[in-house]
């Protein structure tokens, strides 16, 4: 934020302006309390455990790949989850919109002959309008019918789904675009980075810059801070709140096409918990259930932590189910610091 | 100074369904003066503000700005007019910091739509600083960890920070400690001598007559009457508050919900 910036001079009778060098060091201490940071140095503890028992499978380039490309895609809807948590909602739905822009994009991109730069472009386009769509609905149901967002993500989560088994009939699509497949899916920017995880960092950056140094960030904090507060000072709370579902609707209609690009069909049945992981992400990286706190670096952290102990754990050859034992823990034990954190405020 | 009202409410009427919360006042704030609007608990004050805050638009009656008559529908609405608002229940928001809190709706940007932190920041303290606001430790610090007088003058400080016409304070000096008070006083007179309307919610009568120039007194949801502080004591206005003469209008409250 501000604090890279040069000071102005303060105001001769500015008091306050005196906070610089305190601040600063005020700024520290919370960073060592953070919870955003503690998770950080937990993920750095896990991969230094992993890379000490098998460095010659873990700590390898082509395996922090493989964990980036399985990641790639929960980070999309990461994204887009966390500022939806920051209201103080949920979005259930990630998922099954997801698999619904896929078979969208899969429909358009047959219909245009499936071949060429071009149809991947439209396919893309379709997906995430298919998402935006989705997310438009959750969006007006949640802020204008007032319907819980539990509720009504509980409830597209199952349009979704059905709506793209009715089309396919139950049947995954296959039949994409060559182009998306060997470079998008398995190639690599600059032969290094997966284009997959490329995309996914755009897709991130942009969302932490949106979410810390804009308007619309800003607005999103205020909100799950204290809706009648922002209201009162002429934000528009109910259109804000439909483009934030709008937001994540678009990148899980984006997530799809990434999907494809692994898969290369519509993986109907693999969703079922994505949105499960994309809130535990969320939660695990510190944003608060209970609205207006929250980072994107701490989901970016709250996708890989799962994403390490699974990899980690298939590695070491212990059963693979420890892992979602694991998560479990984690996410419970992040929520009981948010718990812990928010009561030593309300004491204040 | 000037005669004409520079806000005016003529005949204005807000029922919350069965609940008639103000019956056909008449309210206006001259530039330049400070205009106290007392009552008991439940008599109307903050409704009626949040009336011409654009909160709760008012179902009847008639708002005039400057001589001409205004719809004031929305929050920014009163805002474009230059009318700033301090709520009773502040209405800040606990997870962002004090800059956050004061800008909240008017950020400053910088290039590329970025918001300008350090002019924000800049301007906050200036402002705070005008008011004599010297316990917070930082601006940067969340409202949650201010304690409730310093909250209120944050609150204060986001509604003088703009170039308003009219400032409006519903009890803002309710969580104050003394030394706070006189501050929130003093600018309050300073507001007014700067040709400002300004309009004071308080039950505190010692510190209503000590910067009003007229009081105004609800009782009820209706005016019951109109003090000019300089000819009036607290035993008038006080008799006013708690007995004050309603005359009952038969048939408003089902007028008022068309
Ligand atoms: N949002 C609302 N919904 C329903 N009734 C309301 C609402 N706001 C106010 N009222 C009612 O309107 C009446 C006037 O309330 P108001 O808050 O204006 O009183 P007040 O004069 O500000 O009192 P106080 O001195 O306690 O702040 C009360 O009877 C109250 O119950
Ligand atoms: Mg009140």
């Amino acid at each position: 934020m501000s604090a890279t910036a040069p000071k102005p001079a303060p105001a001769v009778e500015a008091p306050a302006a005196s906070a610089g060098a305190s601040e600063r060091r005020r700024r520290a201490v919370r960073l060592a309390t953070d919870s955003t940071a503690l998770i950080f140095v937990a993920l750095l503890v896990l991969l230094a455990i992993f890379s000490a028992l098998k460095p010659g499978a873990f700590a390898t380039v082509n395996n922090l790949r493989n964990i980036s490309i399985a990641a790639a895609p929960l980070l999309v809807l990461g994204v887009g989850m966390t500022f939806v948590i920051i209201t103080a909602g949920i979005d259930l739905s990630v998922g099954s919109v997801l698999v619904f822009s896929g078979v969208i994009a899969v429909k358009v991109m047959t219909a245009l002959g499936n071949s060429g730069w071009g149809v991947v472009v439209v396919g893309t386009v379709a997906a995430m309008l298919t998402g935006l769509a989705w997310g438009l609905v959750n969006g007006a149901l949640i802020a204008k019918a007032r319907i819980p967002a539990l509720i009504v993500t509980l409830g597209t989560l199952g349009a979704g789904l059905g709506g793209a088994q009715l089309i396919t009939g139950g049947v995954n699509l296959r039949g994409v675009p060559r182009e998306l497949v060997t470079v998008v899916g398995v190639g690599r920017l600059f032969g290094v980075v997966p284009w997959l995880v490329a995309v996914a960092l755009v897709v991130t950056v942009v969302g932490a810059v949106a979410l810390r140094m804009t308007r619309f960030g800003r607005y999103t904090f205020a909100i799950g801070s204290n809706a009648e507060a922002a209201r009162r000072v002429g934000i528009n709370v109910d259109r804000h709140l439909i483009k934030v579902y709008a937001l994540s609707g678009m990148l899980a209609g984006l997530a799809g096409m990434i999907s494809l690009a692994r898969f290369t069909n519509t993986t109907i049945a693999g969703h079922s918990t994505d949105n499960l992981q994309a809130i535990a992400a969320v939660v695990i990286g510190g944003t608060s259930l209970f609205g207006g706190v929250g980072t994107i670096l701490g989901t970016v952290v709250g996708v890989f932590i799962p994403a390490v102990l699974q990899n980690g754990f298939v590695i070491l050859r212990v059963q693979p189910f420890w892992q979602e034992v694991a998560v479990g823990v984690v996410l419970i034990a992040a929520v009981y610091v948010d718990q812990l954190k928010r009561r030593a405020r309300d004491r204040l | 100074m000037a005669d004409s009202p520079i806000l005016e409410l003529r005949g204005v009427s807000k029922s919350f369904g069965a609940v008639q919360a103000l019956t056909r006042v008449d309210f206006a704030v001259r530039a330049g003066e400070v205009m106290a609007l007392v009552g008991d608990n439940g008599a109307g004050k903050s409704t009626l503000i949040k009336c011409i805050g654009g909160i709760h638009p008012a179902d009847g009656g008639e708002v005039r700005f400057e001589d001409r008559t205004v719809t004031i529908s929305s929050p920014k609405d009163s805002s474009a007019l230059g009318i700033e608002i301090v709520y009773q229940d502040l209405a800040l928001c606990d997870n962002l910091d004090i800059v956050q809190n004061m800008f909240l709706g008017r950020e400053r940007l910088s290039s590329f739509a970025r918001l300008d932190e350090t002019a924000m920041e800049r301007a906050a303290m200036q402002t705070l600083a005008s008011l004599s606001v010297t316990t917070v430790r930082s601006v940067r610090q969340t409202v949650a960890g201010l304690s409730g007088g310093q909250r209120q003058s944050v609150a204060v400080a986001k509604a003088v920070m703009w170039n308003s016409t009219v400032v409006i304070l519903d009890e803002p000096t309710a969580a104050l400690g003394v030394a706070q008070t006189r501050q929130v006083l003093d600018l309050v007179q300073r507001l007014g001598e700067k040709g400002l309307g300004v309009v004071l919610i308080s039950h505190n009568l010692h510190d209503v007559f000590e910067v009003a120039d007229r009081i105004c007194v609800l009782r009820l949801g209706q005016k019951v009457a109109e003090f000019d502080a300089a000819a009036t004591n607290q035993q008038e206005v006080v008799e006013a508050i708690t007995a004050g003469k309603v005359e009952q209008v038969p048939g408003m409250a089902t007028e008022a919900t068309a």
